[in-house]
């Protein structure tokens, strides 16, 4: 049985599972999921965190007793809608000095060559665990060690939309302008939020992400595609 | 097209409305008015739907020049509304005539005030929400605050509208301390029997650091039996989370969508509107309620 935990008079939370692992992971996606596609009279919102679902809900349409009762009557069901979620998206990084301020520190902390700095970071693929702090930030899971670095001391006043940085055993892409700690290792032209136009984002919590090296030429030309809203990016099914 | 034009912009003046939902997986704010109910008070009395945007000012009023004929009405903090140097009542249907000035004299009570506009404010929506979220740099009128010289469209509506009156018992009284009804939160056994205890029995001065996203709270540290980091999660309106230095933050209506610190309790939606008309150095208090009681 699942465990529900009131947040006010307008939110509750499904804790599934207490710690961040895949495992908990894919239940907690499985029942997002669920909650969405049952658009339960009442529910306003379902985010999915970690380890526990955030539900907002209107009082006035349905109580919370009565929410609750609902939600174990589909804690029964059998499902695994998190299967449509798997796939990798493609992310173009250029590695460049002029995008990569940080790259040099990574590697001579790390006690091996800017190189082998993008190649490790280029190689793995991460598992969005959740989105949260700024609107299209990405919670990855499985940063190799080996480029571990801590965070900048004086955290920077403005970092760019779209630098790629390393903060301890995490790796994340700056969604927005913004201030910040992290190491930059690179640069993606992609967008990950765009307020204008629909899809207002294309990274959904349970897919994967996999960055690959572009030089500064292609970071241009990719930038120009997708201000023209014409840059196809790369997606594939994952396979297990 | 009937417009607004903005002659001073006040100190924070923006687009606000009930706010933009469905987006928090992907870390979007909900943003939004923060005194939710003065903002359904204020477009009721024009005829708008309860969550239309109105302009949500703070602290000193902005002064807005009428290019047409418009129903408006005040609602939430005292400002001392003024049109064309006449006093008016707020919580009530007004007439604004073209060519008036709409100001306001000084801040009495409250802090943040709504200016409703029959037919509602004409921005685009942006993913289904005309509020301004600043940080982001999006929504309301080109994603920031009121500026000098703006000028604003405000929609169509009918020149035949009744004028309309809040009850004075469902007119809001805004002190500068108050008891806020806090229902306990998933981490409140992570607090010591008597980091609770200090949590509920003392006085907490609201800082200067509060803004819409957060209001960081001084007062009796409030201590944690191991930790005060949690696996990230969830946050809601009025959600109180206590970082190691045990000194709480109330989240508000731009908070982030994500939190790291154990929360404590929630703060009910009724006593919302409350919060959001403090002032920093106005005193809080907490009172746990149960779901149940509300």
């Amino acid at each position: 049985m699942l465990k529900y935990l009131p947040l006010g008079d307008k939110a509750f939370l499904v804790k599934i599972g207490n710690g961040i692992s895949p495992e908990t992971h894919i239940k907690v996606q499985n029942f997002s999921k669920l909650l969405e596609e049952k658009k339960l009279k009442g529910i306003i919102e379902v985010t999915p965190a970690y380890n526990e679902i955030l539900i907002s809900y209107d009082p006035g349409v349905l109580n919370y007793k009565k929410l609750i009762s609902e939600l174990r009557e589909l804690e029964k069901e059998k499902i695994n809608l998190y299967a449509e979620l798997k796939r990798i998206i493609h992310i173009p990084v250029c590695y460049e000095a002029e995008y990569a301020p940080d790259l040099e520190m990574v590697a001579s902390l790390n006690d091996i060559s800017i190189n082998e700095v993008v190649k490790i970071h280029a190689s793995n693929e991460y598992l969005v665990y959740m989105l949260g702090f700024t609107p299209g930030f990405c919670y990855l899971g499985g940063m190799n060690e080996k480029i571990a670095t801590p965070r900048k001391e004086t955290p920077r006043t403005s970092i760019e939309a779209g630098s790629v940085g390393i903060a301890g055993k995490q790796t994340g892409i700056y969604p927005i302008d913004s201030p910040g700690g992290w190491q930059i290792i690179g640069k993606t032209p992609l967008k990950l939020f765009n307020p204008k136009s629909e899809p207002h984002f294309f990274i959904e919590p349970g897919c994967y992400l996999k960055f690959y090296r572009i030089s500064k030429i292609e970071f241009e030309s990719i930038k120009m595609q997708v201000e023209q809203n014409s840059f196809a990016i790369k997606i594939e099914a994952k396979n297990e | 097209m009937n417009k607004i034009r903005i002659i001073k912009p006040g100190l924070l003046s923006t687009i606000q409305d009930a706010g933009r939902w469905g987006f928090q997986k992907y870390g979007m704010p909900v943003s939004g008015a923060m005194d939710l109910y003065s903002l359904k008070l204020a477009n009721e009395l024009v005829g708008n739907d309860p969550s239309e945007a109105c302009i949500e000012a703070t602290m000193n009023g902005p002064s807005v020049e009428f290019l047409h004929d418009c129903y408006i009405s005040v609602c939430g903090a005292d400002m001392q509304a003024i049109i064309n140097g006449n006093s008016i009542e707020m919580y009530r249907t007004i007439l604004v005539n073209k060519g008036s000035n709409l100001s306001f004299k000084g801040l009495k009570t409250g802090l943040r005030s709504y200016i409703a506009f029959a037919g509602g404010v004409n921005v685009p929506l942006v993913m289904g929400s005309k509020s301004t979220y600043l940080r982001g740099k999006i929504g309301g009128f080109h994603g920031r605050k009121l500026q000098k010289g703006d000028e604003i469209e405000i929609g169509t509506y009918n020149k035949n509208l009744d004028f309309k009156k809040i009850l004075k018992n469902k007119i809001p009284v805004f002190k500068d301390h108050f008891v806020a009804r806090i229902i306990p939160g998933p981490e409140a056994n992570c607090f010591t029997v008597k980091g609770l205890a200090d949590f509920l029995n003392s006085e907490y001065t609201l800082t200067e650091q509060c803004d819409r996203m957060g209001y960081r709270l001084a007062g009796t540290k409030i201590e944690h039996k191991l930790s005060a980091d949690i696996i990230s999660s969830g946050i809601a309106f009025g959600t109180v989370q206590v970082p190691s230095h045990g000194e709480p933050i109330i989240m508000m209506a731009d908070r982030q969508t994500i939190g790291g610190y154990a929360r404590i309790g929630n703060i009910i939606s009724e006593d919302l509107p409350y919060l959001a008309q403090l002032k920093p150095g106005d005193k809080i208090r907490f009172k746990e309620i149960k779901l149940n009681e509300i």
